[in-house]
């Protein structure tokens, strides 16, 4: 084994080799397979346990709480008793619903942000699918969630459900499309849809900074379409307690609940996640062109606490949009997408082809 | 349901269905057990039918097997945010029927906590509007500031919500010792948070959006549904009985009438706004000129008023409650009839809602500050 | 003009988001202004105010005395019945004369509003409201109350 927090590759090859030494080659293929389907599988639990917790203590204390308090130091285990509770809550499904949809939806819900996290980075090496075209992958799947909130609401036989998942699908349609074009305004930069080539394109400073006023540009839309397609913060249309009582989840209960629970925070990882590849350089650490004194410094910091640092940040700025503003209304969110967004978007997209171009960029 | 839909669009003709959702008896954002029938189109509104009686009490009737003294008890119950008016009603009906002389020092005592009523009123209005439209933090800084003004109710009335701090004659005790202090101190503190409102909800931009032009209530619905209050004065009714038929010390405090001619929700919430800053005023003007004398005039144990019918208003919270006795010199009364502010104006919510969406449904009502107790007594 | 009010339409809209962003940017960066108080930890600490109406109690001096007469005015004074005097007559030793003396003093709290009309109307202050307000129990039949402990006497020279 030659273990190196700066660069995985090594620390995969080896268990690779390892594993081809042991098994026969189809064999250890697949226990590859499982090996990393394991990993994934714990690594969403937590990921999805720990972001509970860490949004209701931000949430408590931006309005002047303490938060979970009493489970665990610090309430640290409220969120484990949460989900043990979750389990063993009976199951309920309302009269008249589709059986088989009402229980599909919930799969499908967790099913996207699945696979769309195989594709993340997470440090040098550490990289489980890394397509060419790594970055259509993960905004294509991470919207087949869509699919299982629609569902959701139609199968319920609720009419706040079915509203909710109305709301939800006009949502993350219109939304979509800005995510994707703020996104393509750094691509005309790197001009590579492969995670690992874009990171590798920020090698000399972040696309946030090198790319002009436009990268600035298309980062604030970014942010702000995707936490309306991952239907959180002030974009919770299909939620929206105070209106559907709890839109399209309003008829699940136990385990199913808990895995639109866990998808939403799984979303909320993986946009963070995105965000921080495209404009801050994923698990690249901050470097300052050819300045070499301070890129050394930057560079002992590992990668992976890079990574995480910058997708806590702003895993951060969404929450902070939570708990601060209050929910549009479906009609003003569909304005802002089309009138506001989209036009800004375009333009910025024109100036930043100008700036690539020209080489104005850094 | 799905083929019906597509057959439709072959042949070009959109069919559309209104269908009915039930809102409430059970559901955040009706605060309480109030049940809307909603007819929509789509998210269109076509028609709202409030069903009342899920918390009926029967507290009018209670009222004729009660003395006068119990009676002011149970008015905490009916519109329990505006507790101190209410029972401020009552004692003032009672003692307008026995002809009482009241002590100045009682006068402003009652005007001092009816403001401060009405502000931990307007505040806890404030917190839940915010989180009716999605901006929960509100909800706990609007909590956070009622509560200092809990902690001045607890110490001199002995309790932090419904109070029954006025008896027919007076006040139940004088003031605490730390009253005064308190106030001053809450006063000082609570014009530095106010702006932070403003900063918060009031000029936010998703806010106003939400709220400005929507559940537009005219002038003349408002008169003719009876809405009062802040959700009337929007509407440029002037109803404020603490001016034109001044109670108490209303008289003699400078305090302007906040009227808005828009009537939509963004008015009716610059209204209540703007009122805690006029409430801090009148509580600025009284509370070091609060005079010496009895906190109680001397009233007989059992009191009856003489036959006839008596009829006492205040500004409640939420508008004009008004006090309608019949007596027939007993020790209750033959009759008692509350006209409380919620009833009339959730009357106004149909002309109010309609055409707008759902999410709208939930400003407006916000906005009209209902209390499901004082709807249904 | 309408790309003016456009960008400037942005730019107020922004600008009023940051402004809210501050607010809970300001308490979220100051964890002292914290208004939670962890209940049952702080009990020691936590001191209800005197005025504090969390039940009523009948006062007794350190000899077991209390000062009811068992007159029964709270009892008529109390809105929803939540008081019964159960009274006894018996025969005075020294005078000889027949007098009123309580067996019971009942109270049901699950019944009381805190109206403190009990207190007010008692002519020789024996009750209180007291600040007590841990009133949760097991069993609704525990929140009938005999205020009057076992032995007690009314005091000398009350009546």
């Amino acid at each position: 084994m030659n273990f190196n927090i700066y660069d995985f590759t090594g620390f995969v090859n080896s268990i690779k080799q390892w594993l081809n030494s042991v098994f026969p080659p189809a064999v250890a293929d697949i226990t590859g397979f499982v090996i990393i389907g394991i990993c994934f599988l714990t690594f969403i639990t937590l990921l999805g346990l720990s972001l509970v917790y860490i949004e209701r203590k931000v949430c408590a204390f931006f309005q002047q709480r303490l938060g979970p308090m009493r489970v665990g130091f610090w309430g640290t285990a409220q969120t484990v008793a949460d989900i043990i509770k979750l389990i063993f809550k009976e199951p309920l499904i309302a009269k008249g619903s589709d059986k088989f949809l009402f229980n599909l939806a919930a799969f499908i819900v967790i099913v996207a942000p699945f696979m769309a996290i195989a594709a993340v980075p997470f440090a040098k090496g550490l990289h489980v699918l890394d397509f060419d075209i790594g970055l259509f992958f993960i905004t294509a799947v991470s919207s087949i969630g869509v699919t299982g909130i629609l569902l959701a609401g139609w199968s319920s036989n609720n009419k706040y459900s079915l509203i909710g998942a109305m709301r939800s699908g006009a949502q993350i349609v219109s939304y979509e499309l800005s995510v994707v074009l703020s996104l393509l305004t750094i691509i005309v930069l790197t001009g590579s849809l492969q995670l690992s080539a874009i990171i590798e394109s920020q090698r000399d400073g972040w696309w946030i900074f090198k790319g002009n006023i436009p990268a600035i540009i298309a980062f604030f839309i970014f942010i702000i379409a995707s936490t309306a397609e991952s239907n959180r913060g002030p974009f919770d249309m299909a939620e929206a307690e105070s209106e559907l009582t709890a839109g399209f989840h309003t008829e699940y209960s136990g385990i199913k609940f808990a895995y639109f629970f866990l998808a939403e925070y799984i979303n909320l990882f993986i946009i963070a996640a995105v965000g921080a590849t495209v404009f801050f350089g994923g698990w690249m650490p901050l470097h300052i062109g050819n300045f070499e004194f301070f890129n050394k410094i930057m560079d002992f910091i590992p990668p992976i606490i890079w990574f995480f640092g910058k997708i806590a940040a702003l895993i951060f700025l969404i929450m902070w949009f939570k708990w601060t503003f209050p929910r549009l209304r479906i009609d003003q969110l569909l304005t802002l997408e089309w009138k506001y967004l989209l036009p800004i978007n375009l333009v910025n997209l024109l100036m930043m082809s100008v700036v690539a171009l020209n080489g104005w960029h850094f | 349901m799905i083929n019906e839909e597509a057959n439709t669009a072959v042949e070009n003709k959109p069919e559309t269905q209104e269908y009915f959702i039930n809102m409430g008896p059970q559901h955040p954002s009706t605060h309480g057990v109030l049940r809307l029938m909603l007819t929509l189109d789509g998210e269109i509104i076509k028609k709202v039918e409030p069903h009342l009686g899920f918390i009926h009490r029967s507290i009018e009737k209670m009222c004729e097997k009660d003395s006068y003294q119990q009676i002011v008890h149970l008015t905490d119950r009916m519109d329990y945010l505006s507790c101190h008016m209410n029972n401020e009603a009552v004692c003032l009906c009672v003692e307008q029927g026995l002809q009482l002389e009241i002590p100045e020092r009682v006068k402003v005592i009652r005007t001092i906590i009816s403001e401060l009523t009405r502000l931990s009123s307007h505040q806890l209005w404030w917190g839940v509007m915010g989180m009716d439209l999605g901006a929960i933090t509100t909800f706990l800084y609007g909590f956070r500031d009622r509560e200092m003004i809990t902690d001045i109710f607890e110490e001199t009335c002995g309790a932090r919500l419904t109070m029954n701090y006025n008896v027919p004659g007076g006040l139940m005790f004088d003031i605490h010792p730390n009253f005064q202090k308190r106030t001053k101190d809450f006063i000082t503190y609570f014009k530095k948070k106010l702006p932070e409102y403003d900063d918060l909800l009031s000029n936010n931009v998703i806010f106003t959006e939400r709220t400005k032009g929507i559940g537009m209530l005219s002038k003349e619905d408002a008169i003719s549904y009876g809405v009062t209050g802040p959700s009337g004065r929007a509407s440029g009714f002037s109803c404020d009985v603490r001016k034109h038929f001044p109670y108490s010390a209303y008289d003699r405090v400078d305090f302007r009438e906040i009227i808005y001619t828009e009537g939509d929700c963004y008015a009716r919430y610059r209204a209540r706004i703007d009122e805690m800053h006029e409430s801090m005023k009148i509580i600025e003007q009284l509370i070091d000129n609060i005079p010496e004398g009895d906190y109680k005039a001397k009233t007989k144990a059992v009191i009856k008023l003489p036959e006839g019918e008596y009829y006492q208003r205040v500004e409640t919270a939420r508008g004009e409650l008004g006090v309608y006795v019949v007596s027939d010199n007993k020790k209750s009364p033959y009759r008692l009839k509350f006209r409380s502010p919620g009833f009339s104006n959730l009357s106004a919510l149909n002309i109010m809602a309609k055409g707008d969406k759902i999410a709208d449904l939930v400003a407006t009502m916000s906005t009209l500050d209902l209390v499901i107790p004082d709807i249904d007594r | 003009m309408g790309l003016k009010k456009y960008i400037s339409d942005i730019f107020y809209g922004v600008k009023s988001l940051i402004t809210g962003m501050k607010v809970t940017g300001h308490y979220f960066v100051r964890p002292k202004e914290i208004i939670t108080q962890q209940y049952p930890e702080n009990r020691e600490s936590l001191k209800m105010f005197d005025r504090f109406r969390g039940e009523v109690v009948l006062i007794h001096d350190e000899n077991n005395m209390h000062k009811c007469t068992g007159c029964s005015a709270c009892e008529l004074a109390c809105p929803n019945g939540s008081i019964e005097i159960i009274s006894d007559k018996v025969i005075d030793p020294e005078t000889g004369k027949s007098t009123k003396v309580i067996d019971k003093f009942v109270y049901h709290l699950s019944m009381c509003t805190f109206c403190n009309l009990c207190i007010l109307s008692c002519p020789t202050d024996a009750i209180k409201m007291a600040q007590n307000f841990e009133h949760s129990v097991f069993d609704r039949s525990e929140l009938t109350k005999v205020l009057n402990k076992p032995g007690s006497k009314i005091m000398p020279g009350i009546r």
